[in-house]
């Protein structure tokens, strides 16, 4: 390859805007992590995208007389592409319900992984037979498989978030062997492509990294999902750092990077908001399994259930009311009936607040997201910091969904799963009132013995149509 | 352009301490978008498809950098966009006044369709 004169300037200029690009998504990064600068580092980021991809059609690559090729079929194809995907997720991306958030994000960052991953493979069709090092081909393999596992994990976790299957862990016979025969069948398969160059073999090796991401995700279930849709997202930043190693790109490796870094210290700070270990969350199908079996033994007890109209009078005729939102309400989509019944309860002088638990929802911060939604005034909402001192002298704690951010387990049962995680004190209130479908434990599959005491009052049925019938009873009380 | 693999590591490993520095301390609240943030911008990958693409041979290569570019734009496109309508509904919040719906409504009216709230007596 000879360059021009003309072309070294051309190529350093690209080489420049791209670092100034990668300093754009540090700079993105450092905003999303504060409320303030959140969604300017958002904005910051897609400018710089933006930036790199026109800068990107200055690239050689672009315009290079290579025998065969056609450039203006694969400029257009390109073209084609990039505008298809465009017309696809922006209309996805705006018209998502709030509560669909978390699977949408999966399957952006599922894309991301299957896209760096044939970034590689292709990469690996040009390499010139029987004359590469062997670094590279290792490169090739790392992208693939993290890639593929990234892909087929972010499928299968939007298949349970969407509850296109079930959404509890997955376990069956001989899991583990499978397990670790696919883990060995890999393991042999990358050091025959290392030793041969051999397309056939990585392509096997594709398949088994497909399915290496189906079999990780299936025993996690539940609440986990989100943090492990945070660890894929660090995953596919790790595929496209090493695309970037192929390709040579310096701003696919740093921007890859850091996702990947910054992706698992957030999935670590996730899984510490939950109280869990990340190992816990991500290897204990098992002994969640054996947890939700001894679970079920105490379902004879009594629980005491009250119709709407009971309820409605406790909660009119009371001076404070915390109202206690959980994942039951972001599936129902009731933020906006939770936040109909607060502006009832309010018009009487009843004094409400919403008492928020960090993970409460679906992800970390999705409650926020769906009362502010639903326009819930701000003074009403309440961390749960802020909100546990204020229970001991609330008259009535309506759990709408929730079921593990308030057991007291948490607190009292050491060896339970949940223990360690702080829960909202809602044992503390005078009352409590729980919206729950049925007596079916929480993600974490263990009892709440909260369920069965005396002051506790059960109203089963789907979270919105229960205060729709509260908010009616209200006002007629 | 052909750049050294310990050249590459360099830039490598020092990614990773800022990309674990940059984020330090979160606030829980904003894990969702900064997970969402994140994910867009591994999505710039297209970045690398549209290079792959461009100089393609045959069918099999022209293929994969297709679909590789789709993926790719799907991914850095939807990812913005996402995160974005995430801290829309963020915007609202930091204001403490008790703003009542009626000065939110507008805001909400064009975050998307259905936000405003069907009736519920005003306080």
């Amino acid at each position: 390859m000879s360059f021009s004169t003309v072309d070294f300037t051309l190529a350093d200029g690209r080489d420049l805007v791209y670092l100034l690009v990668a300093i754009g998504f540090i700079l993105a990064l450092k905003g999303l992590s504060s409320p303030r600068g959140a969604r300017r580092g958002n904005l910051i980021g897609a400018g710089a995208a933006l930036v790199a991809i026109a800068m990107t059609f200055t690239d050689p690559a672009m315009r290079d007389h290579v025998a065969g090729v056609s450039h203006g079929l694969n400029l257009a194809l390109m073209l084609i592409a990039m505008a298809l995907g465009a017309v696809i997720a922006v209309p996805a991306a705006r018209k998502v319900k709030m509560t669909a958030m978390p699977q949408m994000v999966a399957i952006f960052n599922g894309v991301g992984g299957g896209a760096a991953a044939l970034v590689s493979i292709t990469e690996f069709l040009k390499f010139p037979h029987g004359s590469v090092a062997v670094y590279k081909i290792f490169e090739v393999i790392f992208g693939v498989v993290v890639g593929c596992v990234s892909f087929s994990g972010s499928a299968i976790a939007f298949a349970k978030l969407q509850e296109l299957m079930t959404g509890r862990p997955v376990t069956y016979p001989g899991q583990q062997a499978i397990n670790a025969f696919v883990g060995a069948a890999i393991a042999a398969l990358v050091v025959a492509t290392l030793v041969t160059a051999s397309v056939p073999i990585l392509v096997v090796v594709l398949v088994l990294g497909l399915v290496l991401g189906v079999i990780f995700v299936l025993p996690i279930g539940g609440a986990d999902v989100p943090v492990l849709i945070s660890l894929l997202n660090s995953f596919t930043g790790l595929a496209v750092a090493a695309s970037g190693f192929t390709l040579g790109s310096n701003l696919l490796i740093v921007a890859g990077t850091l996702v990947g870094a910054s992706g698992i210290l957030l999935t670590r700070m996730m899984s510490k908001a939950m109280g869990r270990s990340l190992p816990n969350i991500l290897f204990s199908a098992f002994g969640s399994v054996i947890t939700a079996a001894s679970a079920t033994g105490g379902d004879d007890r009594p629980v005491k259930s009250g119709t709407p109209d009971d309820i409605g009078v406790l909660l009119a005729y009371a001076r404070k009311v915390a109202i206690v939102p959980g994942y039951g309400l972001a599936v129902a989509q009731a933020q906006h009936v939770a936040r109909e019944l607060a502006d009832t309860l309010a018009a009487r002088g009843v004094e409400v607040y919403y008492a928020i638990h960090p993970v409460a929802g679906r992800m970390p911060g999705h409650m926020n997201v769906l009362l502010a939604e639903a326009n819930v005034p701000y003074d009403q909402l309440k961390e749960m910091e802020q909100a546990n001192p204020e229970m001991p002298t609330t008259d009535v704690a309506l759990v709408v969904g929730a079921n593990d951010t308030v057991n007291p387990a948490a607190k009292t049962t050491p060896g339970s799963p949940i223990y360690g995680m702080p829960i909202v004190n809602v044992d503390q209130a005078g009352a409590v009132i729980f919206l729950k479908r049925s007596m079916r434990p929480g993600f974490a599959g263990i009892d709440n013995e909260l369920l069965y005491d005396p002051k506790t009052t059960m109203l089963f049925g789907d979270a919105k149509d229960s205060l729709q019938k509260l908010v009616a009873a209200v006002e007629s009380a | 352009m052909t750049v050294g693999i310990i050249e590459l590591l360099t830039i490598f490993a020092l990614a990773a301490f800022v990309g674990n520095e940059v984020i330090s301390k979160v606030p829980s609240v904003l894990h969702t978008p900064l997970m969402s943030g994140s994910n867009a911008i591994h999505g710039i990958v297209l970045v690398g498809t549209m290079v792959v693409l461009a100089d393609a041979h045959g069918p099999a290569e022209l293929i994969l950098g297709f679909l590789a570019v789709l993926l790719a734009s799907l991914n850095v496109v939807g990812g913005f966009v996402v995160t974005d309508r995430m801290l829309e509904m963020f915007k609202a919040k930091p204001d403490p006044r008790p703003a009542r719906s009626e000065a939110q409504a507008p805001d909400a009216g064009a975050a998307g369709g259905s936000a405003t709230t069907p009736g519920g007596p005003q306080p």
